[in-house]
C-alpha cells in the first residue's frame, strides 16, 4: 500500500484514493454496489466466491477486457472498471447460477430466510427458473455444540467461518476439507467449538448453513423489533441490538462500534438473554413470615421493609450494609448509596470478590484500563498479571491478539495458572499465587538495575538478597524497551490476600519502565459504580469520605450486621467466601434481596425478596473500562411483577422520607451524577508506599492451597442461567478439581475419581483431573459454580479425601 | 536433429548417472559460474536471447520471468530468502516428458536448477515431483546425492562462497498441485489450492518469499543454452519459438513416446516419427498440448507445425501447451472422449472457487448423460453456456482447462453429439 494518490474510474465516475487498495473497498466507500459473499471487511481476502467479478478495461489496446474480482484487485492509477456493464452482469449472473444449482432453495424452512445474503442477491442476479436438472448435492450436518446449528447442504463455501476461526477467534477449529464438489466445511476433529467468540460465525455466514441454535425456528427476522442496548457482562460494554417479539427477547446481535467491539460479540453477551425466562425468575415480591414465604404485592413488601429497617437503623450505628453486583447500573448504584448514606451510614460495596482493601484510598477514581480499547493494537509490550484475558474479557482479548498478529506486540504473563491464550506469550511465569509478589519484586529489581536506580524505601531489604531470574530479566528488558508498554491487572488479582503489595509492585514496574498500567474488572459497570459512590470510603464522583469510612465488602460479610440490602448478587456464588457469606447473612435479622432470580439458598438467608429487572428490562447507564458512559433503554418490559431496580430504590428513598428522591426517569438520575462529574485523564500508577513492604513480602507456606478463577460462563446470575452457555465446552470444568501429576501423587488422587474437598467447615465433591497448567502445591477449583457454595475463600488451604 | 538438449544422454549407457553426464560436458557451466561469479544479469540476458519459453504449458518467456526477481531500482530486500522451485508435478493427461528427464537426465535438471537459483539469487531450491512418480523420484534422489557427494551442491560450493541446497518434495497425487501457487501451498504443508494473483510468486512466493517456478523441461534446457549460447538454441526452432521441444505423442499411433525435436516441426513429420496412425486408419482428431487444450480436427492438424504461434493461430484455435499430443483415429467416439476428459476435471477441481467447483460437475454430468443416451436437445447449448461461465472467471486456469475441451469438442463434432441425443447411441462404430 502506501500514501500514493491515484485516480481510477468506476462506471465513468472518477475516484481519487490511495494506490494498492482493493477495488471493493473503494466501491463500498463511494456507494457503488458490488455483490459479494466471501468478502468481509474484517477478514482476509479469499476471492473464492467470484460474485464480485467486474469488467476491467484491458491494459493494452486490442486485448479483450477481462473480468476481475473486485475484492482481490489492487487498484493502480488510470484503471477503469465497469460494475454494471453487460459483461460484468453476465459474470455475476453466471456465478449466481453456479451457487444456486446445488443450493437446496429451501428458503421457506430456512432460519436465514429474510436476512440471507444469498436470497437477497439472488433477487437481483438469479433467474426465475433453473437449467439444472441433475441430482443436487446433500451434505451431512455437523455438531458444533449448543450455540451453532448447521445445515451444511446450504453452504456456499465462502470460508468466512474458516477465516474467522484463523484470524479472529484464533482457534482453527473449522476448516474446509475434501476437494471439488465434495468440499465441506467441518471441524477438523469432531467436537464442539470452544472459542468464546464462536457464534460470530452465525452473523458471518451469508446463507442458512450456520444459524443460532437457541434462536432457531422461533421467529422470522422481519417480525422482530430492534432495540439498541449495551451488553452487561464485561467491562467493555459491547454495543448490541436486542431483537424482541411480543415483549420477549428473541435474539441479541452485535451493533457495530469500531471503538469497542467492532462487528463482533462474545458468546456470553450474545446468549445471556436465554436466562430471561429461566424457571428461577422471581415473579412477585415475597416476605418471610414465621419462617414461611408468602407472595405479596409491592406495596406490602415495601412498607414492611421500610418499617423494619426504620426500627433497626434509628437505634445503632453500622447496622445496615449494602452489597451490589458490579453489573448494576450507574443509576441503581447511585440511588442505593444515597439510601445507605441517607441513613447516615457508608457500608456499601460492589467489590465483592476482593480480599485486600488495605490500600483502597489509593484506588483511582474508577478502575480504568489505562489505554483505549481501540489503541490496544498500538501497544508494543503487554504484561498480564493474573488474567485469563480472552475468557474474562473476550473483546479485549481479541484486540490484544490482533496487536500480537499485526503489531508484533510482545505479551508476557504472570499468573497462578498457565492459560492457553490464543496468541503467543513471549515470557510466562506460572507460580503459586503467594509467590506472585516475589516474582514482581524480581522484575522490579531487574528494572532498578537497568536504570541504575536504588530500591525505594521498604523494598531494599526485601530484594537485596534476591536473585533475578532469566525470565524476570527478559520481562524487565522488554518493558524497558517498549515505546508503549502496558501492565494489566486481571480479574483474578483482586482475590489475593496481598493485592495491595502486588499492585504497588506492578505500579513500581510501570513507573521504572515508563509503561502505563490498567485494571480489568468484573462486571459491566465497576467504573460506573465507583463514580456513583458505591464505595465505603468515597461518595459520589470520588468525594473522599476519610472521616467516616464505612465497612468494605469483606467486613460486611464477615461480621454480621443487623440488616443487608443485596442488589443483583447471589452471595453464595458471587462473593469471595461463600461459606462465610451464607453464615453471616443467615445470622442477620433482616436481609433484603433485590434480584431477578430466586433460589432455595437465597430463601434461607433472605427476609424479603424483591423481583427486579435484568439489564434487558431496564433503562440505565454502564461506564466501561475506558470511562465511556453508555446509556440504554429497556428492550422488553419487566418479567411478571419485576420492576426496574432504579424505580424500586427511588420509591424506597421516598418511603424513607429521604431528600432528593423525586426522579422521574433514569436519565434524571444519571444527570444528577453527570452534572457533578468532570472527566479527568488520570494515571493509574500510584505513589510508592514505603510502609507496605517493611521487611516483608508474601511467600509460600507449603500446604496445598486452592487456586481459582471465575469461568467465563459463571460470572453473573444471568450468564449462569443461560442454558446453552452452560452446555458449552468451557463449563465442563464446573465440577472438576485440577492438579498437576506431582501433587496428585502426593495426595494419592487419580484422574476421574470423585474426591471430597474440605475448606474450614464446608466441603464439596469434585472429579479429579490432572492438568499440568496448575503450579506445584496448588489445586484448582473454579469459583462461582454450584459445587463451591459450601467452600471458603480461594487462595487458602484445603484438604482432600477420597 | 533429435535429442539435442534434454535427452542428450539418452543414447548413452546408464544415461542418468553422474559419470555419464560429466562425460558429455555436464556441470561445466555450473563450475564456470562458481569459478567466475558470472553476472546474474548476463545469464538472464542469454536466456532471453535463447527465446526459451515455459515448457509447462503457458509458454511464458523464461528470461523475462527470471528478471522479475531483479526489479528495477535494485533489490528491495536483499537479505530476504528467495527460492527456485521446479514444477515436476506432471499431471496433465497426455504428458510424460518431465518424467523421462527425471529418469534419464536428472543431473541436467539439477545443474539447471542450480544455475537458475544463482541467476535469481536463490540459495534454496525445491523440486516438486508428482506423487505417482515413484521411480523418477528415486532416480532424481539418487542423482541429488551424487551431486552432493561430488561437491556440486551445498554450502560454499567449491569454495566459491556460493550456497545452493536442493530438496525433493513428492506430491500426493493432486493434479491441481501442478498449478504453481497450489504447488507452493503444498510444499508449505497446506492443502493444495491455488492462490489468487496478484501478488505473484516473484513478490510473494514460497513461505511468502520471492520465488521463481519453472517447469522441469525449461530448467533442464538451461545448461545447454548457456553452454552452446542463446543464439544457438533460438536457431534450433524458429523466431519467437526458439529451441527444441519434447513432444509426448500418445493415442492411436504405432510408436507412442517422447520425441525431442526442433520447435516448429510439421505435425505430419512428428506423426511419422511416431510411426503414423495405428492400423493405417484415418486421422480424426488431435489434442495437441495436453487434455486441456482445444481439440483440432485431423485435416486441419496435418497442415500445422508444432510451435506456440502455429497452434494458437486462428485456423488452429488451440495451444502448444506442454507438447502432449493425443492422436485419435476415425473410430474414436468424441462424446465418450469428452466424457472422460470432463470427468477428470470434475474429479480434480480443488473446490475453492465457485465456477469450477460447481461447473465442472455440471459439465461432466451432462456429457455423461448424453453418452448414456439420456441427452436432451438443449444440452449442447447448455454445455457451451456453462463452459463460457467458467472460463476466465476462476482463481486459476483449471476452470479454463475444463471448459476449453467442451467448447472445442462441440464446435468441431456437434453432429456426433447431436446423433447421441437423437438416436441414443453412438454414430462411430468402435471396432
Amino acid at each position: 500500500m502506501g500514501d500514493k494518490k491515484v485516480t481510477i474510474e468506476v462506471n465513468g465516475q472518477e475516484i481519487e484514493t490511495q494506490a494498492g487498495r482493493m477495488l471493493i473497498e473503494i466501491a463500498d466507500e463511494v456507494g457503488i454496489p458490488v455483490p459479494r459473499f466471501c468478502y468481509h471487511k474484517k477478514l482476509s481476502v479469499a476471492a473464492n466466491c467470484r460474485m464480485c467479478l467486474v469488467e476491467m478495461q484491458a491494459m493494452r489496446e486490442g486485448m479483450e477486457n477481462p473480468v476481475v474480482p473486485a475484492c482481490a484487485t489492487p487498484i493502480g492509477d488510470g484503471m477503469k472498471f465497469y460494475t454494471k456493464s453487460p459483461k460484468a452482469i453476465a459474470a455475476q449472473k453466471g456465478v449466481m447460477e453456479f451457487l444456486l444449482i446445488n443450493h437446496p432453495l429451501d428458503c421457506p424452512i430456512c432460519d436465514q430466510g429474510g436476512e440471507c445474503e444469498l436470497q437477497d442477491i439472488a433477487i437481483g442476479y438469479g433467474e426465475g427458473y433453473s437449467q439444472y436438472t441433475e441430482a443436487k448435492r446433500v451434505v451431512k450436518n455437523k455438531d458444533l455444540g449448543p450455540l451453532i446449528a448447521t445445515d451444511m447442504t446450504r453452504c456456499i463455501h465462502c470460508t468466512r467461518c474458516v477465516r474467522f476461526g484463523e484470524e479472529i477467534a484464533g482457534t482453527r477449529e473449522l476448516g474446509m476439507i475434501g476437494r471439488g464438489e465434495h468440499t465441506e466445511i467441518t471441524t477438523y476433529l469432531e467436537h464442539s467449538i470452544s472459542s468464546e467468540m464462536s457464534a460470530n460465525v452465525i452473523d458471518l455466514c451469508p446463507v442458512g448453513a450456520l444459524t443460532s441454535k437457541p434462536f432457531r425456528y422461533s421467529a422470522r427476522s422481519w417480525e422482530l423489533n430492534n432495540v439498541d442496548a449495551i451488553a452487561a457482562h464485561d467491562c467493555v460494554g459491547s454495543n448490541i441490538i436486542v431483537q424482541t417479539l411480543h415483549n420477549k427477547v428473541k435474539r441479541v446481535l452485535p451493533r457495530e462500534n469500531e471503538a469497542l467491539n467492532e462487528v463482533w460479540l462474545s458468546d456470553r453477551d450474545r446468549f445471556s438473554y436465554l436466562s430471561q425466562t429461566h424457571t428461577e425468575r422471581l415473579e412477585t415480591p415475597m416476605i418471610k413470615k414465621g419462617g414461611e414465604w408468602q407472595c405479596c404485592d409491592w406495596n406490602t413488601a415495601l412498607t414492611t421493609l421500610v418499617a423494619e429497617l426504620d426500627i433497626l437503623v434509628k437505634d445503632k450505628k453500622n447496622t445496615i450494609g449494602a452489597l451490589l453486583s458490579p453489573s448494576s447500573t450507574l443509576e441503581e448504584g447511585y440511588l442505593l448509596q444515597k439510601i445507605v448514606r441517607g441513613m447516615g451510614q457508608h457500608n456499601i460495596d460492589f467489590r465483592i470478590r476482593q480480599q485486600d482493601f488495605s490500600q483502597q484510598t489509593l484506588d483511582p477514581l474508577y478502575p480504568h484500563l489505562g489505554v483505549n480499547i481501540d489503541d490496544i493494537s498500538t501497544l508494543d509490550a503487554v504484561m498480564l498479571i493474573g488474567s485469563n484475558i480472552h475468557k474474562d474479557q473476550p473483546i479485549i482479548g481479541h484486540r490484544l491478539r490482533q496487536a500480537v498478529l499485526k503489531n508484533d506486540t510482545k505479551v508476557m504473563a504472570v499468573s497462578h495458572r498457565q492459560y492457553s491464550f490464543h496468541f503467543p506469550v513471549t515470557e510466562n511465569i506460572i507460580v503459586h499465587p503467594q509467590r506472585i509478589a516475589l516474582q514482581l519484586a524480581g522484575i522490579a529489581k531487574a528494572l532498578l538495575t537497568l536504570n541504575n536506580a536504588s530500591a525505594p524505601t521498604g523494598l531494599k531489604e526485601v530484594i537485596d538478597d534476591m536473585l533475578i531470574t532469566d525470565i524476570q530479566q527478559k520481562m524487565a528488558e522488554k518493558l524497558q524497551a517498549a515505546k508503549r508498554g502496558h501492565l494489566i491487572l486481571g480479574n483474578m488479582i483482586y482475590g489475593l490476600e496481598d493485592y495491595a503489595q502486588i499492585r504497588m509492585l506492578a505500579s513500581l514496574i510501570a513507573s521504572l519502565s515508563e509503561c502505563n498500567i490498567g485494571y480489568l474488572t468484573e462486571g459491566a459497570n465497576a467504573a460506573g459504580l465507583a463514580i456513583a459512590g458505591c464505595l465505603p470510603h468515597r461518595k459520589e464522583v470520588g468525594k473522599e469520605n476519610n472521616q467516616d469510612v464505612g465497612l468494605h465488602a469483606q467486613e460486611m460479610l464477615s461480621k454480621t450486621l443487623d440488616a443487608y440490602i443485596l442488589l443483583g448478587i447471589e452471595p453464595e456464588l458471587d462473593t469471595l467466601n461463600p461459606q462465610q457469606a451464607i453464615n453471616t447473612l443467615t445470622a442477620s435479622s433482616m436481609v433484603v434481596v433485590m434480584n431477578a432470580f430466586v433460589t432455595d439458598t437465597m430463601k434461607q438467608y433472605a427476609n424479603i425478596l424483591l423481583p427486579i429487572s435484568t439489564p434487558l428490562e431496564t433503562s440505565g447507564t454502564f461506564v466501561n473500562t475506558n470511562g465511556m458512559w453508555q446509556s440504554f433503554t429497556g428492550a422488553v418490559s419487566p418479567y411478571k411483577e419485576a420492576r426496574p431496580a432504579w424505580k424500586v430504590l427511588r420509591v424506597l428513598g421516598n418511603l424513607f422520607e429521604l431528600d432528593d428522591f423525586d426522579y422521574r426517569s433514569s436519565e434524571e438520575v444519571k444527570e444528577s451524577i453527570a452534572s457533578k462529574y468532570t472527566a479527568e485523564k488520570f494515571d493509574n500508577r500510584i505513589i510508592w508506599q514505603e510502609h507496605l513492604f517493611e521487611n516483608r513480602i508474601n511467600n509460600v507456606n507449603n500446604e496445598p492451597i486452592r487456586i481459582s478463577d471465575v469461568p467465563g460462563y459463571a460470572i453473573d446470575a444471568m450468564v449462569r442461567r443461560a442454558d446453552a452457555l452452560q452446555d458449552s465446552l468451557d463449563m465442563q470444568i464446573a465440577d472438576k478439581v485440577l492438579m498437576n501429576e506431582k501433587l496428585a501423587q502426593v495426595l494419592q488422587c487419580h484422574a476421574d475419581n470423585i474426591v471430597e474437598v474440605e475448606q474450614l467447615e464446608g466441603s464439596g465433591k469434585f472429579i479429579v483431573a490432572i492438568d499440568e497448567s496448575i503450579p506445584d502445591d496448588c489445586i484448582y477449583i473454579p469459583s462461582a459454580v454450584a459445587a463451591t457454595t459450601n467452600l471458603a475463600a480461594p487462595f487458602s488451604t484445603v484438604s482432600i479425601k477420597e | 536433429m533429435t535429442n539435442e538438449v534434454c535427452f542428450r544422454t539418452l543414447h548413452l549407457d546408464k544415461p542418468s548417472s553422474l559419470d555419464t553426464y560429466i562425460s558429455i560436458g555436464g556441470y561445466q557451466v555450473w563450475k564456470k559460474i562458481l569459478a567466475e561469479k558470472t553476472s546474474q544479469m548476463d545469464i538472464i540476458e542469454e536466456i532471453k536471447i535463447s527465446n526459451l519459453r515455459g515448457r509447462g504449458g503457458a509458454g511464458f518467456p523464461t528470461g523475462l520471468k527470471w528478471s522479475f526477481m531483479h526489479p528495477p531500482g535494485g533489490e528491495v530486500q536483499p537479505s530476504m530468502q528467495r527460492y527456485i522451485v521446479c514444477n515436476s508435478d506432471e499431471g496433465e493427461p497426455g504428458t510424460c516428458k518431465d518424467r523421462d528427464i527425471l529418469r534419464y537426465n536428472p543431473h541436467q535438471l539439477i545443474e539447471g536448477m542450480a544455475i537458475a537459483g544463482y541467476a535469481i539469487g536463490a540459495s534454496i531450491g525445491y523440486n516438486y515431483i508428482r506423487g505417482e512418480f515413484w521411480e523418477p523420484y528415486e532416480q532424481f534422489e539418487q542423482a541429488l546425492s551424487e551431486a552432493y557427494e561430488a561437491g556440486l551442491l551445498g554450502k560454499n560450493i567449491q569454495n566459491s562462497g556460493i550456497d545452493f541446497d536442493l530438496y525433493t518434495h513428492l506430491g500426493a497425487g493432486a493434479y491441481i498441485c501442478g498449478e504453481e501457487t497450489a504447488l507452493l501451498e503444498s510444499i508449505e504443508g497446506k492443502k493444495g489450492q491455488p492462490r489468487f494473483k496478484p501478488p505473484f510468486p516473484a513478490s510473494y512466493g514460497l513461505y511468502g518469499r520471492p520465488t521463481t517456478i519453472n517447469n522441469t523441461e525449461t530448467l533442464a534446457s538451461v545448461p545447454v543454452i548457456l553452454e552452446k549460447g542463446g543464439q544457438w538454441f533460438l536457431e534450433q526452432g524458429k523466431p519467437n519459438n526458439g529451441g527444441t521441444k519434447l513432444f509426448s505423442v500418445s493415442g492411436h499411433v504405432n510408436k507412442p513416446g517422447n520425441y525431442e525435436v526442433p520447435m516448429g516441426i510439421p505435425f505430419a513429420d512428428l506423426l511419422e516419427m511416431a510411426g503414423g496412425v495405428k492400423d493405417g486408419k484415418k486421422l480424426k482428431a488431435v489434442i495437441p498440448g495436453g487434455s486441456s487444450t482445444p481439440v483440432i480436427p485431423g485435416e486441419i492438424m496435418m497442415d500445422l507445425s508444432m510451435d506456440y504461434d502455429s497452434l494458437a493461430s486462428k485456423a488452429a484455435g488451440s495451444m502448444l501447451g506442454a507438447g502432449s499430443v493425443i492422436v485419435m483415429h476415425e473410430d474414436t467416439c468424441m462424446v465418450k472422449t469428452l466424457a472422460r476428459l470432463s470427468h477428470f476435471y470434475y474429479d480434480e477441481s480443488c473446490g475453492q472457487c465457485t465456477p469450477c467447483r460447481e461447473g465442472t460437475g455440471w459439465l461432466s454430468r451432462i456429457v455423461h448423460r448424453i453418452e448414456d443416451g439420456q441427452g436432451k436437445n438443449e444440452d449442447l447449448d447448455l454445455l457451451n453456456s456453462i463452459a463460457s461461465k467458467i472460463e476466465g472467471r476462476t482463481i486459476c486456469a483449471l476452470g479454463a482447462a475444463a471448459a476449453m475441451p467442451v467448447a472445442s469438442f462441440i464446435k468441431h463434432y456437434r453432429d456426433e453429439f447431436q446423433y447421441h441425443i437423437d438416436h441414443k447411441k453412438c454414430m462411430v462404430s468402435m471396432k
